[in-house]
């Protein structure tokens, strides 16, 4: 047994993704090893990855991925989804046992689409009847966690460290054009499978390192417009924050930066009379959505990346570009591990969002 | 010695540069490993790859020598002894330097040099070759840290918040303006070249040490900041 002072656990968490803007699709095994280089980041309660361009064959279908803990959950819950979604394809997924990795859940995928009648009988645009779904999910059945819900796109996740997840989920049999990865050394909550990174809702995934102190005032305001954070960690606020200004408020990548990394008013006041103007309009516009204490994130949608510190920077981050492949980590370190030989590699700006994205994005985003 | 530490757990490749007796130490292959030469004095050891974060941390004495960039906290509450990058550094390099000296050749990260401090004979010196971030030297209290700007971005030698709460010390700025935005308590004076002593023999070193031409970095225009004492923080210091 050791006491507080005899052990010491360096950790922080671990961020880190990869594009290849041409499209080529790669495996997940080269995440699994820059992520394994940052171990020490994090503690073993959670390791996490998402993946973009994975499942071509079934890409115009939703994917969920669900964590039951228990039969009843399932029943319950598929009751629930046939109700709403034609299911497409279904099975439990294939996984690998790892003797570090325990204490699974049952984990399902579907490929789903929404039933025609039902939806149109909603008066939803399609993506938000499916979040809607999600959300009812998540909030009311016990047991039973929607953790990947977009299209051509999955999350894999659970409590281990992210090396050994990434093998548990097999992911070097899966092929995607980008990736993001996560490993993760919890700070306020327990640990717990549906609360390892990536989170995600419909397309968009979010991984963290960082503790945000406006936790709690973003929820309470995001919490207004129907969503609901059922996992008190802040990595959900924020991923539900970037749906709600991208999604419902239609703003660009980069204005989403400026409302939640917003520059101090002092350095808003220098800008240009453009960027000023357009960046007091947004913090008078979002004043609850401004996330404040230390974050680095990445974010992965379809056909993109972006990495974004918070204005103080007090995270780590670095991007990095090898021909037309992009990288994001939080330590040089573990790009360097699976590209020694890098064409540019740099620090962003706090509050700076970095965009990676396909050189042909036509027709890829959902709209 | 030569130690490749391609494969090695931190803890395992510092153990290894602990137990070795021999002055001379090359690392190969060096990939995150973080603590490297934590608190150990007399060596001279050389890192092909990249270290990880603090490396040198609480050194005190001996030199290191970084044939690429650093991570974060490089040379973290280091007391003596140098470190020499001959690339760029991540943030808070030379976080709470207490002596000893730190010369990048490249760019520099956030809150560099903050916290740093000088005590009698102990005075820390913290040479940045092309931009730094914001907050550098963000509360220090003692020693030098200088700029040199030889970098071809375009962007600002030095972000946002220098010199917020520097109570002591020197910041040296290769730059022809006196950079925006400076806090009211810091004073900024134009030199026309670099003074003799302490100051220019660091930037000797830096330019020898990076074969630069060295005339190009002393016979050029700085501005040198200091703790304004006629102006004087009047209350808990709290900015925005």
């Amino acid at each position: 047994m050791l006491y507080e002072g005899q052990f010491r656990n360096p950790s922080g968490c671990a961020v880190a993704g990869v594009i290849d803007r041409s499209g080529r699709p790669m495996s997940g095994e080269g995440m699994i090893e820059a992520i394994s280089v940052m171990h020490d980041r994090s503690n073993g309660l959670g390791g996490g990855f998402a993946g973009y361009g994975i499942y071509p064959h079934y890409k115009d279908f939703y994917a969920f991925h669900l964590f039951y803990s228990k039969k009843e959950a399932q029943e319950e819950t598929e009751a629930f989804l046939g109700r709403h979604f034609e299911i497409v394809y279904s099975s439990e997924m294939q996984t690998r046992k790892i003797p570090s990795v325990r204490d699974e859940p049952i984990i399902y995928r579907y490929f789903f689409a929404p039933l025609p009648q039902k939806l149109a009988r909603s008066h939803l645009d399609e993506r938000e009847y499916v979040a809607r779904c999600v959300n009812r999910v998540n909030a009311q059945i016990s047991g039973a966690y929607v953790f990947s819900c977009g299209k051509n796109m999955g999350i894999f996740k659970g409590v281990g460290y992210p090396e050994d997840i990434g093998r548990f989920y097999r992911l070097e049999e899966y092929e995607g054009y980008a990736w993001t990865c996560h490993g993760r050394y919890p700070t306020n909550t327990p640990g717990w499978w549906g609360g390892a990174h990536p989170f995600g809702l419909l397309d968009l995934s979010v991984v963290h390192n960082g503790e945000i102190s406006s936790y709690d005032a973003n929820r309470r305001y995001i919490e207004m417009f129907g969503y609901k954070c059922t996992l008190q960690t802040d990595t959900e606020v924020i991923t539900y924050i970037i749906d709600y200004l991208m999604r419902k408020q239609g703003l660009t990548l980069e204005e989403t930066a400026h409302v939640i990394a917003a520059s101090f008013w002092s350095t808003i006041a220098e800008k240009e009379a453009g960027a000023r103007e357009q960046e007091t309009l947004l913090r008078r516009m979002f004043p609850s959505l401004l996330v404040t204490g230390p974050f680095s994130v990445i974010l992965g949608y379809t056909g993109g990346l972006m990495a974004l510190n918070d204005r103080l920077k007090l995270r780590s981050m670095i991007c990095a570009e090898k021909g037309d492949k992009a990288y994001i980590s939080s330590e040089e370190s573990a790009i360097r591990r699976i590209e020694p030989s890098l064409d540019k590699i740099w620090a962003p700006a706090g509050g700076e969002p970095v965009v990676f994205e396909l050189y042909d994005k036509k027709g890829e985003r959902e709209q | 010695m030569i130690i490749d530490a391609e494969s090695l757990h931190f803890s395992a490749l510092n153990e290894a540069v602990r137990a070795c007796g021999e002055k001379h130490i090359s690392i190969k292959n060096c990939v995150g490993q973080r603590y490297i030469a934590a608190g150990l004095t007399g060596r001279e050891i050389e890192i092909s790859g990249t270290p990880g974060n603090a490396l040198g941390a609480y050194l005190n004495g001996g030199a290191i020598r970084v044939l690429g960039n650093v991570q974060e906290a490089t040379g973290d509450t280091m007391n003596g002894g140098e470190i020499d990058v001959f690339g760029s550094a991540g943030d808070a390099s030379g976080y709470a330097m207490r002596g000893g000296k730190i010369f990048i050749r490249g760019d520099a990260g956030y809150r560099c040099g903050i916290h740093m401090k000088a005590y009698k004979e102990n005075k820390p010196a913290l040479v940045i070759g092309g931009r730094a971030g914001s907050f550098l030297g963000e509360y220090q209290a003692g020693g030098i840290i200088v700029v040199l700007g030889n970098h071809k971005d375009g962007k600002p030698i030095i972000g946002n918040f220098c010199g917020t709460g520097m109570h002591g010390g020197e910041i040296y700025l290769r730059c022809e303006k006196v950079p925006a935005k400076l806090p009211a308590q810091v004073r900024a004076e134009r030199l026309e070249k670099i003074p003799q002593g302490t100051v220019r023999a660091l930037v000797s070193r830096w330019c020898s040490l990076f074969g630069e031409q060295e005339s190009a970095f002393t016979e050029a225009v700085y501005y040198r900041l200091t703790p304004d004492s006629e102006n004087p923080y009047r209350q808990m210091y709290a900015f925005h």
